[in-house]
């Protein structure tokens, strides 16, 4: 047993508390604390990560009370992953923020830390209702962060986010207690050793309560008729958060990943791939619904919000299909949209101080400054985001398609994720050609100065699309070997066996 | 007692959603309130009925589950905060938009902001 698994939920949460403390010290002096809370936790991420990579799975058991009477933390391929990707998205959120996002109000940085907790944990519980305790401790951070901020324009998406949220945490314990009810269990390890044993007419309970779950999931996640309160949510939030917020959808679709290919997965008895076939024409649908977003949109921001929305469509396809392929292929198109989408909503928020009162809608408007920085980041922001050669969207979308065997499946998804891709790209160059070629005469006032914080903080995010082709290899043999232990349910019900006494004592 | 107790989860929730669905705000607060009432109890069922029995194993043929207690207080706490929060947040609406509408609707007005906009000095 490690200690270390816990070190990605105390670093930010000390830190968090920390900053309550020096809510009245001088700004530069917070900043530094904040922004080493946060690469403190990208290191315990990576120390994580580096102890995934052998397969085996840890077990962090809470005082030490022997699996499944206690609270577990489990640590596989997929936690560290996730970790990491929140991690490294959360530090550069985190930099682009002291450029100036952050004042306003003291409570920004512990209030970051903490969502930065709530994730963390999400990721590395193994445990149902502690993850809806990891879901309602990163939602109420989010709510803080999303009302961050000067201006009216947040609280009626605010309002409409945080009731929606709510309802969705009460369908939640609902599920909760309809599967404890009949399994007698929370632990993920355990509730896969016991769904596939439940028969007669409490299967049904068991059946609705992993429905119910899904729906959860689905409003975390923005899946289609659950989508609509994203875009304007999204689009009201200042940039470092609306970036951080990128991470959240995908909270949705881990919870997917986590329990239905473990406890609902192949081996579920009766039970097998429960909800997997609605959720794929649904995912479709959600990619559909997104592409026609994306091209009525009329500002950058609902743009890059309506992207989010295809991200999901075009990952759970693959998701709900189930294959050990295209799970793979999920997880790798997973990383490189989340950063991609990431980095765009910091780079329009560039824009948008550049062009004084055009802001950031899709209107001509007197040449910008930094127009070459920006229209390049832009371009390549775009050209990842579409699934254009030669960035790492490219490379995600092509495994998913080439995950797919033979059938009408197939012809679904490809069909969808390729002509998704053609308008999104339509989408994106129309955009990008009014806002940076098609200028008026005339010249901007009100615009800030785009420092070399901001500026590197965004270029990183985008640029890590790059990164990941440049590393796609061993990112690539990260995901399937992800895959493989996620579709293998045998490793993660023995840590049902952990040892929690040390022998001979 | 099954009945009575399944009669109030679903008067609970019924109530609840119907709230929810209203225009303002605090019908919307009071349906969340009530919505998680009836998820509460409903949670405490999960551990099955019992009247006048211990949360101890072997003390007595028929035992009290504890898990599902210690659920329901978690879930009042974090939906005691949650509902604070929720309210916090329509009072900002309401001072933001001048009514209390879910939307921020500004041609709806009601009497209370009305109140409040004449009596502001200008």
């Amino acid at each position: 047993m490690t200690h270390w698994l816990l070190a990605p939920i105390l670093i930010p949460l000390l830190g968090a508390i920390l900053q309550i403390f020096v809510g009245y010290a001088p700004m530069p002096l917070r900043r530094v604390l904040a922004i080493v809370t946060s690469v403190l936790t990208l290191a315990a991420a990576i120390v994580l990560l580096n102890l995934a990579g052998d397969d085996t799975y840890r077990v962090y058991a809470m005082g030490n009370w022997q699996p499944p009477f206690g609270i577990v933390m489990v640590l596989d391929r997929l936690a560290a992953m996730m970790l990491v990707l929140t991690a490294s998205l959360a530090l550069l959120c985190h930099l682009f923020s002291i450029g100036g996002a952050d004042e306003g109000t003291r409570q920004f940085h512990s209030l970051f830390l903490f969502q930065l907790m709530g994730l963390n944990i999400a990721f590395l519980t193994g445990d149902l209702f502690n993850l809806f305790v990891a879901f309602e401790i990163l939602l109420i951070a989010s709510y803080g962060l999303l009302m961050h901020g000067s201006g009216s324009t947040r609280s009626t998406p605010g309002l409409h986010y945080v009731v929606l949220n709510l309802v969705g945490s009460s369908l939640f314990l609902i599920s909760v207690g309809m599967i404890y009810s009949v399994t007698g269990t929370l632990n993920m390890a355990d509730l896969a050793v016991k769904v596939p044993q439940v028969s007669g007419d409490q299967r049904f309970l068991v059946e609705a309560g992993g429905m119910l779950l899904l729906v959860v999931f689905a409003l975390k996640a923005a899946v289609l008729p659950l989508t609509f309160w994203l875009p304007r949510t999204y689009a009201s939030a200042t940039a470092p958060v609306a970036a951080f917020f990128a991470i959240m959808t995908k909270v949705g679709i881990y919870g997917i990943i986590r329990v239905y290919p473990l406890v609902f997965g192949a081996n579920a008895g009766e039970m097998a791939n429960l909800g997997m076939n609605w959720l794929f024409p649904l995912a479709l649908a959600t990619l559909i619904m997104g592409v026609i977003g994306a091209m009525g949109a009329q500002t950058l921001r609902t743009l890059v919000t309506w992207q989010l929305v295809i991200s999901v469509g075009t990952l759970l396809a693959p998701i709900a299909l189930g294959s050990q392929k295209g799970l793979a292929a999920a997880l790798f198109y997973l990383l490189s949209t989340t950063w991609t989408v990431g980095g765009l909503f910091l780079l329009i928020e560039l824009v948008r101080s550049q062009r004084g009162s055009a802001s950031d809608k899709i209107v001509m408007a007197p040449q910008i400054r930094h127009r070459t920085l920006l229209s390049s980041l832009f371009f390549f922001g775009a050209v990842s985001a579409a699934g254009l050669p030669p960035l790492s969207g490219f490379f995600g979308k092509v495994m998913i398609l080439q995950s797919t065997t033979s059938g009408v499946e197939m012809a679904w998804l490809w069909g969808t994720i390729l002509t998704g891709s053609f308008f999104t790209l339509i989408a994106y160059s129309r955009a990008g050609s009014v806002v940076f070629w098609r200028n008026i005469e005339g010249e901007i006032k009100n615009s800030t100065p785009v420092t070399p914080l901001l500026a590197i903080s965004t270029g990183a995010l985008i640029g890590m699309s790059v990164l990941m082709v440049a590393l796609a290899g061993p990112i690539s043999a990260y995901t399937s070997a992800t895959a493989v232990q996620l579709l293998d349910t045998r490793g993660y019900i023995q840590t049902l066996q952990a040892p929690m006494v040390e022998e001979g004592s | 007692m099954e009945l009575v107790f399944a009669l109030a989860i679903g008067a609970l929730t019924a109530g609840g959603v119907y709230l929810l669905l209203r225009a303002r705000t605090f019908p919307v607060v009071l349906g969340l309130t009530m919505l998680s009432y009836g998820v509460n109890l409903f949670l405490f069922a999960s551990g099955r009925l019992a009247t006048g029995s211990q949360p101890v194993l072997g003390t007595a043929a028929q035992y009290a589950d504890p898990l599902p207690q210690a659920l329901v207080l978690t879930a009042i706490v974090i939906g005691f905060a949650m509902t604070a929060f929720v309210v916090v947040l329509s009072l900002r609406n309401l001072a933001d938009h001048g009514n209390d509408h879910v939307d921020g609707d500004p041609k709806k007005r009601t009497p209370a902001s009305k109140h409040a906009r004449e009596r502001r000095p200008l």
